[in-house]
């Protein structure tokens, strides 16, 4: 039927395979992933306590991070109240393990569940509306939740907020301390423990978000961002996507936050503000809207980046980080990432060239 | 028995109607056209039928279904789908991911299952991206198969949006304007691929289209509207001399 149906003058291409990666680019690819793999494990063994316990929270915040990536990079709704749902995780931990001496991972699961609860009803106004408005019901949700922390200060130790006893904190349970002693020798320290901890958690979470992106909910997410009529008219159910999306979303963050008290042994509201909410956007549009890696990158350029700019003069660091932003904007909107995309691209150009 | 029956169905827009107690039928198998000046109201009864517009009045029954009883996102899983005028692909996605949207509404696998690729996510995937590929290598576009779809010239995207809709098992395919924009050569193509894809696919064309010859040479009946109302209805050669239409196209001479 193609033959009956193709003009003569044109080509036909149809038989030609379709472009694929090159060998070449993705043994490169491996080795890179491999080569991450390593650092990634080996980092909490080489560095000392305090960079680990920076690394681990650069984990908490990537998981957050990619939470907002998958809401706003992939499904185009913009959220400034995810300090809250980080805010929900990093209580409902703290409130369970200061007062009922929870195990963390239960704490985690009881965050994921009452941030989705929480998620899905805030998202329920963008069946109604969208862009700027929505915004707008998430940047009070954002005002409100320290406003609620020091009201309900009976259960969340209101402004100076809950600190984790050492006997109620996260620390290596014996059999992993005898596992690991018996292939290196060595104890394997608290901190350390703490860091693949929220390194599993968050390799967890980032390979589920790239299948879930990969797959027909993810083209239909990616379809309401792009154009939502069409995406409607070919049979999604656009408000329940983005509804279960923002749900999806806030549970990711309030992992973030589980994994935030875990490190730092404390919940405090001034922690869970809208400056946070801004961050996390900041870190998504650095990182890479809509990318995979971007939100981890994003996470690590948010937490190291004050280190960047010089020590002695610390009131310049915003104007830097400002600037910063902009020129990486006007270089490259796709954010580190799309930066490495790019030279990527570039470097395979000139290899085959 | 009509496949599609349109029955008195009027939209308003404040004051302005833009369709007036419009009926007519397509019967299964076959290819009917709408045509009429710009802004008689064809693409308002396919975002009618499509549920993107709610009638003022009227019924719609689609083989024995009342469409207006069901929301926008349950009319695909009806057998019913639509290209768009003004191209409406998704520029995020590779050309053969938004071939692959268009199977939405027949495919499984939601926020639970994906995620953890439960089956059956996996096979269901590979099947979707082979079926897709087999549209695109009928419209000649399984080359571009991997490409952003951005950036593509306009008849490549339209003929993509057609796989799209394709990709939806479609027993009533509404396509709107599919012509424009194209060259000569172009448009002969896609006449003869609208007219291969009936026959193979076992469709019902609901064709919206300034491009006469094309409308005349493929169409079983032709519908002709004005200002919202049906003006005349018939075969191509009917409706060609009918003088209602000839008026509406030409205007009624000055004598």
């Amino acid at each position: 039927m193609t033959a009956a149906a193709a003009p003569s003058e044109l080509p036909d291409t149809s038989s030609e395979v379709p472009t694929r990666p090159n060998r070449k680019a993705l043994m490169i690819k491996t080795v890179l992933c491999v080569v991450g793999a390593v650092v990634l494990i080996q980092m909490p063994l080489l560095m000392d306590r305090s960079t680990t316990q920076r690394l681990t929270q650069v984990l908490a915040i990537a998981v957050a991070v990619l939470g907002l990536n998958l809401l706003t990079g992939f499904n185009g709704q913009i959220s400034v109240g995810h300090s809250a749902f980080m805010g929900i995780g990093a209580y409902a931990t703290a409130i369970m393990m200061a007062r009922h001496e929870s195990p963390f991972i239960l704490t985690m699961m009881v965050a994921m569940v009452v941030a989705f609860a929480v998620g899905v009803v805030v998202g329920l106004p963008a069946l109604r509306i969208r862009g700027v408005y929505l915004a707008l019901v998430t940047l009070a949700l954002a005002a409100m939740f320290p406003q609620l922390v020091v009201r309900f200060s009976g259960l969340t130790g209101g402004s100076t907020g809950i600190t984790l006893e050492d006997t109620q904190q996260v620390t290596t349970p014996q059999p992993v301390n005898d596992l690991f002693k018996s292939l290196t020798g060595s104890r394997l320290l608290d901190n350390q423990y703490r860091y693949y901890l929220a390194l599993v958690v968050a390799v967890v979470c980032f390979v589920l978000v790239r299948n879930l992106v990969k797959s027909r909910v993810g083209r239909a997410l990616i379809a309401i961002r792009d154009n939502e009529t069409p995406a409607e008219v070919l049979g999604v159910n656009v408000g329940a996507y983005k509804v279960a999306t923002f749900g999806v979303s806030a549970m990711l963050a309030a992992i973030g936050g589980s994994l935030f008290v875990m490190n730092a042994d404390q919940a405090v509201p001034s922690e869970f503000g809208i400056q946070v909410s801004i961050e996390l956007l900041t870190a998504v549009v650095v990182g890479g809207v809509a990318t995979f890696v971007g939100p981890a990158v994003g996470a690590l350029a948010l937490v190291y980046v004050s280190d960047l700019f010089p020590k002695e003069h610390p009131e310049y660091a915003p104007v830097l980080f400002g600037l910063t932003l902009i020129v990486l904007m006007i270089i490259s909107p796709g954010g580190i990432v799309g930066l490495a995309k790019q030279g990527w691209a570039r470097l395979v150009r000139s290899r085959s060239a | 028995m009509a496949l599609l029956e349109v029955d008195n169905i009027s939209v308003r827009f404040g004051g302005i109607v833009a369709l007036d107690g419009l009926s007519f039928t397509i019967e299964a198998g076959s290819i009917c056209a709408l045509i009429g000046p710009n802004g008689a109201g064809k693409t308002t009864l396919f975002n009618v039928v499509s549920r993107v517009y709610e009638p003022s009045a009227g019924h719609l029954r689609f083989s024995g279904l009342d469409l207006l009883e069901l929301p926008p996102h349950q009319i695909p899983r009806a057998g019913v789908t639509r290209t768009f005028q003004n191209l409406a692909l998704f520029p995020g996605l590779s050309v053969v991911e938004n071939v692959m949207v268009g199977a939405h509404s027949h495919s499984k696998g939601g926020f639970a299952a994906s995620p953890f690729r439960f089956p059956p996510v996996p096979s269901q995937e590979k099947e979707l991206r082979a079926e897709a590929m087999a549209y695109l290598g009928q419209m000649h576009l399984a080359h571009l198969a991997n490409r952003p779809c951005a950036g593509l010239p306009y008849g490549t995207m339209k003929r993509i949006e057609l796989a799209r809709a394709m990709a939806s098992h479609p027993k009533l395919l509404m396509l709107d304007e599919p012509a424009s924009g194209l060259t000569h050569s172009e448009v002969d193509e896609l006449a003869g691929l609208i007219g291969a894809l009936k026959d193979t696919h076992e469709l019902s064309i609901l064709l919206v289209e300034h491009h006469m010859a094309m409308v005349m040479s493929i169409s079983e009946k032709v519908v002709v509207m004005d200002f919202g109302r049906k003006i005349a209805e018939g075969t191509p050669a009917e409706v060609q001399s009918n003088p209602a239409v000839i008026e509406a196209y030409l205007g009624t001479p000055l004598t």
